[in-house]
C-alpha cells in the first residue's frame, strides 16, 4: 500500500483542471500507454501573455493524477517564461512529497508542460527529444537523465529509475546511467578532497584491497545486469580478472573492463593499475 | 474503516472461526514442545499427527508424505533447491512464464548460478502448449515446476496430464498448488505429482504455515538442517498452533469444496457478468472455463489499476491489480503480459477473488460501484474523447 499524504489523495479524489481545452494555444503530451502513464496538457494564453486556462487529462495512478492537477494550478496565471522554470521538485514540494518510486509522475508533469510550451513556441506537438536515447524501454535520453540527477541531487541508478523510469525495464542501460551519475558527481566533487588512497601497500594488503574493491564496488554493478567477476591474479600493477554470467558473453565487456573495473581500481587502490581479462 | 468487502482472497483469507478455536489452547495452556520426553510436551505431538492426517486426507496421500513448512514460498524453494541438489549432474529447469515469484524468481536465481532455465509460454487464454513441454524435456532436466492454478487469473493448468508427461521422461515434477488446494478437488493418489506446495493462509488457516508434499521415494535433500523434526527434512521446532489450525482448515476445505464450486462460483459469475456488461471496453483475462471458481481478472481499457483500487478502497472494497504502479516496479504483471494482453489493458487489470464468506449483497454493492469508478477515471483519461 502506498503511503500517499492527504494532499495527494485530495488532488487524486478531487482533481482540479481536469479536461481538455478546445482550440488550445499549446498542447503537450508525455508518457505512453506502454509505460502505464500518460499526460495530455492543453492551455490557452490570455491577452497579457499569461496562462489563462490550462487543463489536463491523465492515464495513470493516483500520484500521476495528483501531480498533473496540482501543476496546472501552479502555472495558471504565470507567463510561459515563468512556467517553464517549474521543475519536478517544485511539483513534489507542492504536493508535500511523493513516495520515492513515484517520483517519475512529477517528472512527467514537468515534461508535458515543457512540451506544451515548446508546442506553442514552435508549433509542433508532442515530445521534444534532445540528446541520445539511453533507456530504450522507456525512451529516456541522456539529457533527461542528467536533468533529474542534477535537479534532485540523485546518486544511485535506482533513484534515477524512480524519477524518470530509465533502467526500470530490461535493465541493460543501468551501467550507462551509472556513468552519467559518475560524470555529474565527478564534476560536483571536483575540488573536494579526493578520497585518501593508501600510500604504500604491501603486496598482501594490495591484493586484499583489490579483492574488497571488486566485491564492494564492482560486483554489485555487474550483478545488476546478471553478470559477475572473479579476481584471477595480481602481478605487480597488472590485475587479471575473469567475467562471469552475462558479462562473459557481453559484447561491451571490453568497455566494462576499462570504464568500470579499471576506473574503480584506480579510484580505490592505485592509479597505476592495468586490468586485463584472463584469456578466454 | 467501517465496512470491508473483502474480494482479495487469492492474496490471503480470513482465518475461519473454527480454525481459531482449535488453535487457542496451543497459544495458552498447551505450550509444550512436541519433541519433549515429558507428557506435558509430548501430548502435543498427537495434535500435529492429527493435522498431518487431515491434510493427507484432503490431498489423497499418506500422512508420512506431508512436511510442514513456514509458507508456500518456503515449500517452493525447498522443492526446487532440494531436487537440484540431489541431481547435481542435471542442469536444466523447466517452468512457465506465469509462475508466482516464489518459483520464478528462484528459478532465475538458479539460472544466474549456471542452470539452463526454460520458461514455457502461454497463449492468450493463459494456457500452455504441452508439445513445447515435451520438446524441452530431456536427460539434462532436473525438475519441472508448474503451478496448479494461477494466482492472478485463476487459470488452471492440466496438471494431471503434465505430471504424466514429465513422469514418462523420468523427471521430478513439482507443482505450486497454493491457489488450488481448497478451491478445486485434487487427488494425489491418482496422479504423478512428486512434490506439491500449499500455503495455510490461502485456505482460512493463519499465515506462517505451509506444506510440502513429498511423494514417497522422491529423492530430495533436506532443506533446513538442525533437529530431527519433520523426519530431519525440515528442522526447527514446530509452529504447533498454526499446524493444528491448518489441519482444521484442511478438514473444513474438504467439507466446503462443494460450496466453492457452487455458491462461490455463482457469486463470481454474477459479479463478472454484470461488470463486463455495465463497463464498456472491459474484458476477462484468462481461460474462462478452466479457471478457479473464485477468481475473476478483468481489464479495463484506458484507465490504470492503482487508481481503480484506490477508488474501490474509498468504498471499503478490497481487490488487487496487475498494474505496474501497484508494485512499485515499472512493468505491469508478467502473467497478463505473457498472455499478450495489450499494455493499456494490462495496466488496467483488476483481480477479484472471492471466498465462501462473501455474500450476494457484497457482490451487488461492487456491481453498483464499478461502473461509477470506471467512468470517473475514463473522464480523466487522454485516451477517451471528451463528450
Amino acid at each position: 500500500m502506498w503511503d500517499y499524504n492527504k494532499k495527494v489523495m485530495e488532488y487524486f479524489l478531487h482533481p482540479v483542471n481536469a479536461g481538455e481545452i478546445e482550440n488550445p494555444d499549446g498542447v503537450g503530451e508525455e508518457g505512453s500507454p506502454a509505460c502505464g502513464d500518460m499526460l495530455k496538457l492543453t492551455f490557452k494564453l490570455g491577452k497579457d501573455g499569461r496562462i489563462a486556462d490550462i487543463k489536463f487529462k491523465t492515464f495513470g495512478c493516483a500520484s500521476a493524477i495528483a501531480s498533473s492537477s496540482i501543476m496546472t494550478e501552479m502555472v495558471k496565471g504565470l507567463t510561459l517564461e515563468e512556467a517553464s522554470k517549474i521543475t519536478n521538485k517544485d511539483i513534489v514540494d507542492k504536493l508535500g512529497g511523493l513516495p520515492e518510486q513515484k517520483m517519475h509522475c512529477s517528472v512527467m508533469g514537468m515534461e508535458a508542460l515543457q512540451a506544451a510550451i515548446a508546442n506553442y513556441r514552435g508549433g509542433k506537438a508532442g515530445k521534444i527529444t534532445e540528446g541520445k536515447i539511453v533507456c530504450t524501454c522507456f525512451g529516456v535520453t541522456d539529457k533527461e537523465i542528467e536533468k533529474v540527477i542534477i535537479e534532485n541531487d540523485l546518486n544511485a541508478v535506482e533513484q534515477v529509475t524512480n524519477f524518470c523510469k530509465a533502467g526500470g525495464g530490461c535493465g541493460q542501460c543501468r551501467g550507462e546511467i551509472q556513468m552519467i551519475i559518475d560524470k555529474i558527481r565527478g564534476k560536483k566533487e571536483k575540488g573536494a578532497e579526493p578520497q585518501a588512497k593508501p600510500k604504500k601497500l604491501t603486496n598482501l594488503q594490495k591484493i586484499q584491497l583489490i579483492q574488497r574493491t571488486i566485491s564492494e564496488q564492482i560486483r554489485p554493478l555487474l550483478k545488476a545486469d546478471g553478470g559477475d567477476i572473479d579476481l584471477i591474479d595480481v602481478e605487480g600493477s597488472k590485475v587479471i580478472i575473469a567475467f562471469r554470467g552475462m558479462c562473459s558473453q557481453c559484447p561491451t565487456a571490453e568497455f566494462t573492463l576499462k570504464d568500470v573495473v579499471e576506473a574503480r581500481l584506480h579510484e580505490f587502490v592505485s592509479d597505476d593499475i592495468i586490468v586485463e581479462e584472463q584469456n578466454r | 474503516m467501517s465496512k470491508v468487502i473483502y474480494f482479495d482472497n487469492n492474496a490471503t483469507t480470513k482465518v475461519a472461526p473454527e480454525v481459531f478455536e482449535v488453535m487457542k489452547p496451543f497459544l495458552t495452556d498447551l505450550y509444550g514442545n512436541p519433541s519433549s520426553m515429558h507428557t506435558f510436551g509430548g501430548q502435543v505431538e498427537k495434535y500435529i499427527r492429527n493435522s498431518r492426517e487431515s491434510i493427507a486426507k484432503l490431498l489423497g496421500c499418506d500422512s508420512s508424505e506431508i512436511i510442514f513448512t513456514s509458507c508456500g514460498t518456503e515449500s517452493d524453494n525447498a522443492a526446487v533447491k532440494g531436487v537440484l541438489e540431489t541431481f547435481p549432474e542435471r542442469k536444466k529447469i523447466i517452468t512457465t512464464k506465469v509462475e508466482h515469484p516464489a518459483v520464478l524468481t528462484l528459478c532465475k536465481e538458479m539460472k544466474s548460478r549456471g542452470y539452463i532455465l526454460v520458461e514455457l509460454k502461454v497463449n492468450k487464454e493463459g494456457q500452455l502448449n504441452l508439445d513445447e513441454l515435451k520438446a524441452e524435456l530431456d536427460d539434462n532436466t532436473a525438475i519441472v515446476s508448474i503451478m496448479y492454478a494461477n494466482n492472478e487469473t485463476g487459470v488452471i493448468f492440466p496438471i494431471d496430464k503434465i505430471a504424466e508427461i514429465v513422469k514418462a521422461k523420468g523427471v521430478i515434477f513439482h507443482t505450486d498448488a497454493v491457489q488450488a488446494v481448497g478451491k478445486i478437488p485434487l487427488n494425489l493418489e491418482k496422479n504423478n505429482i512428486d512434490l506439491l506446495s500449499l500455503s495455510g493462509h490461502k485456505l482460512h488457516a493463519p499465515k506462517g504455515v505451509g506444506v510440502l508434499y513429498i511423494r514417497k521415494g522422491t529423492r530430495i535433500s533436506p532443506f533446513i538442517v538442525g533437529g530431527h523434526q519433520e523426519k530431519s527434512r525440515r528442522a526447527g521446532t514446530e509452529n504447533v498452533a498454526s499446524i493444528v489450525g491448518l489441519g482444521k482448515a484442511a478438514e473444513l476445505a474438504g467439507e466446503n469444496i462443494e460450496i466453492e464450486n457452487t455458491k462461490v462460483k455463482k457469486l463470481r459469475d454474477k459479479l463478472e457478468n454484470a461488470i463486463l456488461k455495465s463497463c464498456p471496453d472491459a474484458m476477462l483475462n484468462g481461460d474462462k472455463v478452466n479457471r478457479l471458481p473464485n477468481t475473476a481478472n478483468i481489464s479495463f481499457e484506458f484507465i490504470e489499476g492503482e487508481s481503480i483500487l484506490l477508488l474501490l478502497d474509498q468504498f471499503g472494497i478490497c481487490a488487487s491489480s496487475g498494474s505496474a504502479c501497484t508494485s512499485g516496479s515499472l512493468e505491469p504483471s508478467h502473467v497478463i503480459r505473457a498472455m499478450g494482453v495489450p499494455f493499456t489493458a494490462a495496466h488496467g487489470s483488476i483481480r477479484f477473488s472471492l471466498s465462501k464468506y462473501n455474500t450476494e449483497e457484497e457482490v451487488d454493492f461492487v456491481i453498483e460501484k464499478m461502473p461509477v469508478i470506471v467512468n470517473r477515471l475514463r473522464e480523466l483519461s487522454p485516451f477517451v474523447k471528451s463528450k
